[in-house]
């Protein structure tokens, strides 16, 4: 493997220095982080860009609403079970038809096999080698290849081989693991044959087995090494939000299905609601300087990039998900939970890369809940489909995909044609802060002016946390923008702006 | 020693399903990295844009490109890897035909842009910000990329050696396309890397479908009890496979749902959606006019339906103006 280049160009712009990272790495999507620099060589301000975007809510109009969980599973090819379950789930609420128990189990055991295979993703191969290989280790080695080299050729094959597997269970129940084909309004297009049962049983046996030794593996090099736990509960990678998660009857996780809880920062709930409310809790708003919207509370309103209860930003995802729950639904989460939050001093955890450990506890309880939904007998009933029966008009759907509360909002004619529909997907609920995380990582980490590969990849791993997925944060489509001037006062406010 | 062949994985306007079905190798990578050295590939690994600015042009022997065109920098980054590569090849229904993505093709740019910033049910924007390609704040210059009007596959930017078809691909036909590029096996230069036959050859339902096909009735499928043995057509309900090509082994059809074209056409048809429609038409049991009518309310988007994945690869590649007072659907 060839060596990445170590000398950083500072592009000399008048006063202030620019240092870029183009692109960031190790992430689903694209973007750049540009750094300005003043003349003492401090950080004055870091932009975390996204510059991609396609159309979703806009080319789906026209088209049939039964189409929508192929046609959005395509917002994101690392999460399309996400978006696919999501827009099931807006079907049956669209149809008002309510799917079959075997069906829903059906589509519980995908959904779960999904959440734990993409977080082993997330901790193996994407933002995991920051803590298993290093922070400031070289380029070259950041990276799967460098995990495995660190863990063994045994372990590495594990890794693959456990991932393999529950795929292949999409795959069987949803034809495609990538962008699969099961969802219908009411229902699932397959079922689980009694003769195939018993290996998927095995594969979910191996799963729960595989989480705990991930855990084990996290607390031997992450949880022993004090660099890194001094890193984790550092100021700089710190911030203190409201967070949202999906919690079922009782407050604890659930992925698939519930209720909306937001908590403050103080831990205290702020609001638990129904998807079909989300347009009173959750707005988005628009910067110029990225093509991401970033969500925040609409209550409290939009006032900037800021910590605290008086502020809008929410955070969604593994640690927003702890931290919004009560607790967990199965036995070996729950003890991960409590673990956790023994370890980190209680509830809620601001740390933005204790996501990574979140993230675990999250792959026990998805790996639990997939043994006992195959477990239950009921798994093999052939009866899959409830036919709609009432006219289309308008639907609602929520789960949560692994990188965030995900809102799917269709509204249609009474032939199911699509006439509008709003999609808020994962990422953005934490664009707000992930752009904050980035400049006051940035800030804290670079001085007098010195920058290096390792410090670069301190700055990407304040990002890197929260897994984010900016294909799907940014499902939407731009065109040609005019450019726009502006002058800050001292104090902040634009004194003029100047638009061509 | 000598030294390893080079290779590019890229993403331009994409969903990351083609770098995932990269990953489902799985056992497989580990063969791949030895026989490769990897030097670009942002999903997974930290090279940076300015490493592949350094290497030396036609160093890197194939770039596995996917995700459609749609921006200044997607184009710039199609060239930067065309020079550097000895192979481009299109990997996946995006860079191969536009993909999804490309149904947008069918809308005006500025009526996208005003729904997604200002008038979505939750935006928040009385000011009515747009991001912009270039913004000055306190003397700080910051850039996006220009989104074109429209959405291109790569072989309308740049010259395109070899086509993976897929949405995504398939890790089957991915390993035979590195056999072919590592041993140089490779067939003549367009190939379309995946059996230049209709995906009916391959389904495991074909038996059950009629020789002659008639369509008295064409169903949407939320609505229909779907027979998980007997040949979609049959049954009434669309499938593209009859106009697909084959190479992916059925999955969509082992999951009980009809194709719906991902793999594009086969060679010699220049425009996969009209092949289906002449198909289509053909098998409609009907001669009456209105009766044709009804069984074509089976199909309320054709565009959707059979351009799918391939609007921007179509002869009309999207949507056409012309002198007429416009239809738009709302």
């Amino acid at each position: 493997m060839k060596t990445s280049s170590k000398a950083v160009k500072a592009k000399s712009s008048g006063k202030t220095r620019r240092v870029t990272i183009d692109p960031i790495t190790r992430l689903e999507g694209h973007g750049k982080i540009d750094i300005f620099l003043d003349e003492a060589g401090e950080v004055e301000r870091a932009y975390f860009q996204i510059p991609e975007l396609r159309g979703f809510e806009v080319f789906s109009l026209g088209r049939p609403a039964e189409d929508m969980p192929q046609i959005t599973s395509r917002i994101c090819g690392v999460c399309p079970t996400a978006h696919h379950m999501a827009s099931t789930k807006t079907l049956d609420d669209l149809y008002k038809v309510e799917p079959p128990r075997a069906a829903r189990m059906i589509r519980e055991v995908v959904y779960n096999a999904f959440m734990f295979e993409d977080h082993a993703l997330h901790f193996y191969i994407l933002g995991g080698p920051d803590l298993i290989v290093g922070p400031e280790a070289p380029a070259a080695a950041r990276n799967v290849l460098g995990v495995i080299e660190k863990v063994g050729v045994e372990i590495g094959k594990r890794v693959i081989s456990t991932r393999r597997r529950l795929r292949e269970l999409i795959a069987y129940l949803g034809g495609k693991v990538i962008h699969p084909v099961l969802g219908l309004p009411g229902g699932v297009a397959k079922g689980m044959a009694p003769e195939d049962l018993p290996k998927w049983q095995e594969v979910a046996r191996d799963a729960v087995d595989f989480a705990q030794f991930t855990l084990q593996a996290f607390r031997d090099l992450v949880l022993k090494n004090e660099e890194y736990v001094e890193l984790i509960t550092s100021d700089a990678y710190t911030h203190r939000t409201y967070y949202m998660g999906l919690v079922d009857e009782n407050n604890v996780v659930n992925f698939y299905d519930g209720q909306l809880r937001v908590v403050d920062p103080n831990g205290k709930q702020y609001a638990r609601f129904p998807v079909r409310d989300y347009l009173d809790y959750v707005a988005e708003h628009v910067e110029p300087w990225t093509y991401v919207k970033f969500c925040y509370l609409k209550p409290m309103g939009w006032n900037g990039f800021e910590d605290g209860e008086k502020s809008g930003v929410f955070s969604v995802a593994p640690l927003a998900r702890l931290n919004a729950a009560e607790g967990m639904a199965t036995p070996l989460a729950q003890e991960a939970y409590e673990e956790f939050y023994a370890t980190l001093g209680g509830k809620p955890v601001h740390h933005t890369l204790a996501n990574h450990w979140a993230r675990v506890v999250e792959m026990i309880y998805a790996a639990e809940r997939l043994k006992d939904l195959l477990d239950d007998p009921e798994i093999t009933s052939q009866d899959l489909r409830a036919m709609p029966k009432a006219l289309p008009d308008v639907g609602f759907g929520v789960v949560e995909a692994p990188r965030g509360t995900l809102f799917h909002h269709y509204e249609t004619d009474t032939n199911g044609i699509l006439k509008k529909v709003n999609l808020i997907v994962a990422t953005q609920n934490n664009a707000a802060r992930i752009a904050m995380s980035v400049e006051k990582a940035a800030k804290g980490l670079i001085h007098k002016g010195k920058v290096s590969d390792g410090l670069l990849n301190k700055v990407e791993m304040a990002f890197r946390a929260y897994d984010p997925c900016h294909a799907c944060a940014t499902h939407s489509l731009p065109g040609q923008m005019p450019l726009i001037g502006r002058i800050h006062a001292p104090t902040g406010e634009v004194v003029q702006e100047i638009r061509k | 020693m000598a030294e390893k062949p080079k290779v590019a994985f890229y993403w331009c306007a994409s969903c990351g399903g083609c770098e995932e079905s990269v990953v489902d190798l799985a056992e497989g990578i580990l063969d791949v990295v030895q026989a490769v050295d990897i030097v670009f590939w942002p999903v997974a690994l930290d090279f940076k844009k300015k490493d592949v600015e350094a290497m030396a042009d036609g160093s890197i022997a194939a770039t596995l490109l996917n995700g459609a065109i749609r921006t200044s920098e997607q184009e710039e980054m199609a060239h930067l890897l065309r020079r550097k590569s000895q192979l481009m090849i299109a990997y996946g229904s995006c860079a191969h035909l536009g993909g999804i993505p490309s149904l947008s093709n069918q809308f005006d740019r500025e009526r996208i842009l005003k729904y997604i910033y200002e008038e979505a049910p939750s935006v928040v924007n009385q000011e009515g910000t747009r991001p912009q390609t270039q913004l000055i704040e306190d003397g700080r210059c910051v850039t996006l990329p220009e989104f074109r009007s429209h959405v291109r596959a790569l072989d309308q930017v740049v010259d395109v050696d070899y086509y993976l078809p897929g949405c995504p691909p398939t890790p089957e036909r991915l390993q035979d396309a590195l056999q072919a590029i590592l041993t140089g096996q490779l067939p003549e230069k367009g190939t379309v890397l995946s059996p230049d036959v209709a995906l009916c050859e391959e389904c495991p339902r074909k038996d059950s479908k009629p020789d002659q096909l008639k369509m008295a009735d064409i169903k949407r499928p939320h609505w229909t009890e779907i027979d998980p043995e007997t040949c979609f057509l049959a049954q009434g309900l669309l499938c593209m496979g009859p106009a697909t090509r084959g190479g992916c082994d059925a999955r969509c059809i082992e999951g009980n749902m009809p194709c719906t074209g991902c793999f594009g056409p086969t060679s010699g048809v220049k425009d996969q959606g009209a092949k289906m429609l002449a198909g289509l038409c053909s098998a409609l049991d009907s001669q009456n006019e209105e009766e044709i009518e009804k069984i074509l309310e089976g199909v309320p988007d054709p565009v959707g339906t059979l351009y799918r994945y391939g609007l921007a690869g179509s002869l009309m590649r999207g949507r056409i103006e012309s002198d007429r007072p416009s239809q738009e659907k709302e």
